[in-house]
């Protein structure tokens, strides 16, 4: 069932480059991490040793081993310890290699050559060359592969083996987000290649459930609905993690978790803001789990369909802003653990511009805005009307996350207030992408999106992307802002990037193409028992292969 | 279950009354009398009652709008200002709850109107034509009662928006197939009596003997089913708030008021204990009267 | 009988094609195609490759076409694999899990079964009494109570504040270190509380069938009579009313079986079994119609064999009905 994820630590290695349009509260991968006053480590505490087991809950059953063609976050979670990156970012979102020793850029910014690590080894002991990164590549560039991360590599217009620890390509025109890209997960040619060429479907082959990667952890088991069991890897070349196994149990229930959680019998899992605020606040709970809070990188929006010619006049839009009292949202619903957002970007990221223009809450100038527009109470029903229709819309949000339902009844409640009746529908995930979304059939939408480690966001705000499988799906179309997207991709310079998005979020603050509502906090958990846990704006679990359990502490000796 | 028991109910009933024409008063006291002495029964009724005019009265009763939030009044447990609590953004729970209590009742009653109307239309029509007619109808029964029902909500819903008229008519739609069954076996057993031929032979036609003289024989189980039917409704709005394709918000339906309390349910446990109970208390009530109402009815139950 | 018994055969197939078709059709008319049910919407399938995709699966032909080489495929059993990403056979995606589901529901049922029976059999000879009030209270309690609410306040009370029961799951995380001894109890402890909410709820049909039923029986002639002839009271009861009152209830098993199957996605869902009535929303809320069309095959087949089942038993064990063909419903 869609019901919500919450906000889990994630590795930061997942391919973040491409805006992930987040359903559900949001992923953990942030600035301004704050971490409550840990327990200290007890005097006479061993130091870091190895063993015993951490155990997570997912809601929903992973879709398959082979993260690349996967799209639900459990997979990739999952895939993210089985599998090994060319390059990741690090604890302050930087990039650094995994596979990658290093790497070069050319002067002309077109070619990019990897030098990867020597005698890293799959978990069947053969070893990682070029030759995998070469196979990962023409894998996703497949028309038949069904990933959604292909588009970046297909910028690419030569790619080589040089020799057995070097890659190079070469892209079409310089292309800003590419290096981040080759964060993709690294497939083994020597299983999936003989299939490939077959022509097998490789969701099909054993890989999908008995994956052989290279990367902290070795699949143990999966059992379907139940549990996915991974192990140690020994010989994993960053060192041997020190928690033993990593359990991933499927509660498709969230209260369930959070009892489960309560009961101690679950180690690591998101929290949300009640539960946060309220159900966690006693020493008890305290004593068993260290919680941490940071802005989490993503955000909600109010969209609009901009086909509807309503929405077309940026005075509505930006009368929408400023009837909906955004501070009020974040204490009600998310009780004060977030922040209004501003724009499409994050706090704290260096591409974020700080001073845009805002909309403080303001129904006298919403009314004004509108009425300007041409909206007014001709026949005192309390309702504005314009060439007798009344300004009546619906608006749609998924199903299963509270938070945004919540959002979508103060919303409601606001706009009413300033004369226009809003209905809110909540829709299943399938029905809703399907029906409303691709075919661009709704008025409204409360949604969020999960935001990439590049300021590159091409897909979702380009006049050229509002196709109906594409992102942007509230089909904005504004040149100046499809020149700065083009430029800023084209751009490896950070300062001047730094300028040309700054211009995009003072243009997108002004025409107000989505009300920008608020940057959540990711609130994930912790038993108390483990240590090393260092919070970061990247989050916290960037370092999890350095997590560990004092050994007379350890849970879980078996 | 067997066409042979409920002859012979109908039969003993119809000897006492006077056909044609509903029940006369000394029938009418007597099912009084039975019904009276079940106190169960009679608990239920009241429950029913008091649920009904609460649900009805919800506007003068509630001491709140059931939309207006307070973000400095989250989760207050139950006191002073609000008897039972407010909610996840501040929202008075016993308004939510009147207003649901109308929102569930009309769930219940016009969803279980609906299955009374297309059962007895079906029964009465398959028992009254037989042959061709009424393999053909119980067939489409048959087949409606082995359709997956799930299937049917899921695609409903999807493709109509889910107001509550929709959850009613899914609701019903999906509930009429076992009133259809026993309307027919009643009818099947009233047709070949006198009163019934006797207005054959005076000339009466089909569609003024069915429905003036046959089908209020009929009615009295049809009652009992229905009563119990409320109950069955009431039910599957909360499972269908559980799925999400319930009511929409922010009205309230106490399907949706507890499946958004069950996210919180450790910590304010009012949110999802006063929506349980009113669901349980209404759905027992009504099943028990369903029951009284059998019990007075059925003389072969009678002690 | 057996002619009868054919014959009810013969009918139910064109009612099982009717079903398929129906659901067939039902799906096509939903929107939304295939779509992992997953929360997060992430740069999709470009419009060519979801051409491909349709292709791959046949669904740019005709309804009726699909429907076709579905159904040959059915006949030979051939389910074809799930739309989801896995893209594991449909058969597999079943069969693991028709033993957890199957298990769950037939405890469920003998708990059911042995609990309703004694109780219906206790209140209906001592009707109107305070006993058979407080019964029909309970057991009515048992079925106005949302499932999943009772089973979320029975994991607080059990799970959380006393901790004597596992909340979720089959089985431990160290399931596989157990001796065999704590291996069945760490399973039957994960059981007790699903099996318990489920049963609950299902109490109340059936003692109150067992209840109706004897008080029924309980007015025949032939028990009069066998009173008249001074058997003592438990003797009449027992040896002659309840063998005739229990019929019904035991032919009405026969109209469980395709419940067996079934599961429930509540308490499927909140105690994290992962049986088939979770698969079957999880393929309802993902459009995966290969899984679906398979479970509405299945659904439908035991659904239509149990009806059966129950009247050909009636017939057999209740001599007062002679099967003459419809009328034994």
């Amino acid at each position: 069932m869609t019901g919500s994820r919450r906000p889990r630590p994630k590795s930061p290695s997942a391919p973040g480059l491409l805006p992930l349009l987040v359903l559900l509260a949001l992923l953990p991968l942030g600035a301004c991490a704050r971490s409550e006053p840990a327990a200290e480590p007890a005097a006479g505490e061993g130091g870091p040793a190895y063993g015993d087991t951490l155990v997570e809950a997912s809601i929903g059953d992973i879709s398959g081993l082979i993260p690349n063609i996967t799209s639900d976050s459990a997979s990739h979670e999952i895939g993210n310890l089985i599998y090994a990156n060319l390059v990741r970012t690090d604890k302050e979102l930087r990039l650094e290699g995994e596979l990658a020793e290093r790497w070069e850029i050319s002067r002309d910014e077109l070619t990019i050559t990897f030098h990867l690590r020597k005698g890293v080894k799959w978990h069947d002991g053969v070893e990682v060359t070029a030759e995998d990164v070469d196979f990962t590549y023409r894998y996703m560039i497949d028309p038949k592969t069904p990933t959604a991360y292909a588009e970046s590599f297909r910028q690419i217009r030569r790619a080589e083996v040089v020799d057995r620890h070097t890659y190079r390509v070469t892209y079409e025109k310089p292309y800003a987000p590419g290096l981040l890209s080759w964060g993709i997960w690294i497939l083994p040619r020597h299983i999936l290649e003989g299939p490939w060429k077959a022509g097998v479907d490789l969701r099909t082959t054993p890989q999908n459930r008995h994956p052989v990667g290279s990367g902290p952890y070795r699949f143990r088991e999966w059992k379907t609905g139940e549990k996915v069991v991974l192990e140690a890897n020994p010989d994993y070349f960053e060192g041997r993690p020190y928690i033993k196994r990593v359990v991933y149990r499927i509660i498709p229930d969230q209260s369930t978790i959070f009892l489960e959680l309560k009961a101690r019998n679950i180690d690591m899992a998101g929290l949300s803001p009640i539960q946060y605020r309220r159900q966690t606040d006693y020493p008890a709970f305290r004593k068993a789990f260290n919680r941490y809070r940071y802005l989490a990188n993503a955000y909600a929006y109010l969209g609009f369909n901009l086909l509807d010619p309503r929405f077309q006049d940026k005075r509505v839009r930006q009368a929408m802003a400023s009837a909906i009292n955004k501070p009020e949202i974040i204490e009600g619903v998310l009780l004060g653990l977030g922040r209004p957002a501003v724009g499409p970007y994050k706090p704290g990221t260096w591409w974020y511009k700080e001073h845009v223009k805002t909309y403080p809450f303001d129904p006298e100038r919403a009314k004004a805005l509108l009425a300007e527009a041409g909206w007014k109470d001709t026949d005192g029903d309390g309702l504005l009307d314009k060439d007798g229709q009344p300004f009546r819309f619906t608006i749609r949000t998924n199903q299963g996350n509270l938070v945004r339902q919540q959002t979508a009844e103060i919303v409601q409640r606001r706009l009413r207030a300033v004369g226009i009746d809003v209905q809110i529908h909540v829709v299943e995930w399938a029905a809703f992408i399907n029906t409303f979304i691709r075919k661009k059939n709704f008025e409204a939408i409360i949604l969020g999106w999960g935001l990439g480690m590049d300021p590159d966001q091409y897909d979702i705000w380009h006049s050229s992307k509002t196709g109906p499988d594409e992102l942007n799906h509230i089909s904005y179309k504004n040149p100046k802002v499809d020149a700065l997207l083009e430029a800023g991709r084209r751009t490896f310079d950070e300062a001047k990037r730094k300028a040309i998005y700054g211009e995009l979020q003072d243009v997108l603050a002004e025409e107000q193409p989505v009300v920008f509502l608020y940057v959540p906090d990711a609130l994930p958990v912790v038993s108390a028992r483990v240590r090393g846990i260092e919070p970061a704006p990247a989050g916290i679990s960037y370092n999890f292969t350095k997590w560990y359990v004092p050994a007379n502490l350890q849970r879980y000796t078996r | 279950m067997s066409g042979l028991r409920r002859v012979k109910r109908t039969g003993q009933i119809l000897e006492e009354g006077i056909p044609s024409t509903g029940r006369p008063a000394l029938r009418r006291g007597f099912f009084w009398r039975q019904f009276r002495r079940n106190q169960l029964a009679v608990c239920g009724g009241a429950v029913v009652l008091v649920m009904t005019v609460a649900a009805l009265l919800a506007s003068v009763l509630a001491p709140y709008d059931p939309g207006a939030y307070d973000v400095t009044q989250i989760l207050m447990p139950p006191g002073p200002a609000h008897w039972l609590g407010t909610d996840q953004i501040g929202r008075d729970v016993l308004s939510r709850m009147l207003y649901g209590a109308r929102i569930s009742m009309a769930v219940g009653f016009v969803s279980v109107g609906i299955a009374v109307v297309v059962g007895t239309l079906f029964g009465t029509v398959a028992a009254y034509y037989g042959g061709r007619v009424d393999e053909v109808l119980m067939r489409f029964v048959d087949l409606m009662l082995n359709f997956p029902r799930l299937f049917l909500l899921l695609t409903l819903i999807a493709l109509l928006r889910p107001s509550i008229w929709v959850i009613m008519a899914v609701i019903g739609l999906t509930g009429w197939m076992g009133l259809a069954r026993l309307v027919r076996g009643e009818i099947l057993s009233l047709k070949e009596r006198e009163f019934v031929l006797s207005a054959r032979a005076l000339g009466a036609r089909d569609p003024r003997i069915m429905f003036r003289h046959i089908l209020p024989n009929a009615l009295v189980p049809v009652l009992v089913s229905a009563t119990l039917g409320v109950a069955g409704a009431i039910l599957a709005e909360s499972g269908l708030s559980f799925l999400g394709l319930g009511v929409q918000p922010p009205t309230p339906s106490w399907g949706n008021i507890l499946i958004e309390g069950k996210a919180n349910i450790e910590i304010a446990w009012w949110l999802s204990v006063f929506p349980g109970l009113a669901i349980l208390l209404t759905v027992l009530a009504y099943n028990l009267l369903g029951e009284g109402l059998r019990d007075a009815l059925d003389p072969r139950l009678r002690q | 009988m057996l002619a009868y018994l054919i014959r009810r055969l013969f009918i139910s197939i064109p009612l099982l094609l009717g079903i398929l078709c129906l659901s067939f059709l039902m799906l096509k008319l939903a929107p939304g195609e295939p779509t992992i049910i997953q929360q997060d919407l992430q740069a999709r399938a470009t419009g060519a490759q979801r051409e491909t995709l349709r292709q791959l699966y046949g669904l740019d032909q005709p309804l009726h076409v699909q429907f076709g080489r579905w159904l040959w495929r059915v006949v030979r059993l051939d389910f074809g694999r799930s739309y989801m990403p896995d893209g594991r056979p449909v058969l597999d995606k079943i069969t693991e899990r028709i033993p957890i589901t199957l298990g769950l529901n037939l405890l469920e049922l003998l708990i059911i079964f042995f609990v309703a029976v004694p109780l219906g059999i206790l209140s209906a000879t001592r009707q109107y009494s305070a006993f058979d009030k407080s019964m029909t209270l309970f057991v009515f309690v048992g079925f106005a109570t949302p499932d999943f609410w009772l089973a979320l306040l029975m994991m607080i009370l059990f799970g959380v504040q006393l901790g004597w029961l596992p909340m979720s799951g089959l089985r431990s995380l160290n399931f596989e270190y157990l001796d065999v001894w704590a291996q069945a109890w760490d399973v039957l402890s994960h059981l007790i509380l699903p099996v318990l909410v489920a049963s609950f709820g299902g109490l109340a049909y059936l003692s109150r069938l067992m209840r109706g039923s004897l008080l029924e029986v309980i007015r025949q002639d032939y028990i009069r009579t066998a009173r008249a002839k001074g058997l003592p009271e438990g003797e009449v009861i027992y040896k002659h009313a309840v063998r005739n009152a229990v019929i019904p209830v035991v032919t009405l098993l026969g109209l469980m079986l395709p419940g067996l199957l079934g599961g429930s996605v509540f308490i499927e869902t909140v105690f994290a079994i992962p049986g088939m009535g979770q698969l079957f929303v999880q393929s309802a809320f993902s459009r995966d119609e290969p899984v679906l069309m398979a479970l509405v095959v299945i659904g439908a087949s035991l659904s239509l064999l149990g009806n059966i089942l129950a009247d050909v038993s009636y017939g057999l064990v209740d001599p007062r009905i002679r099967v003459s063909g419809r009328e034994a419903r």
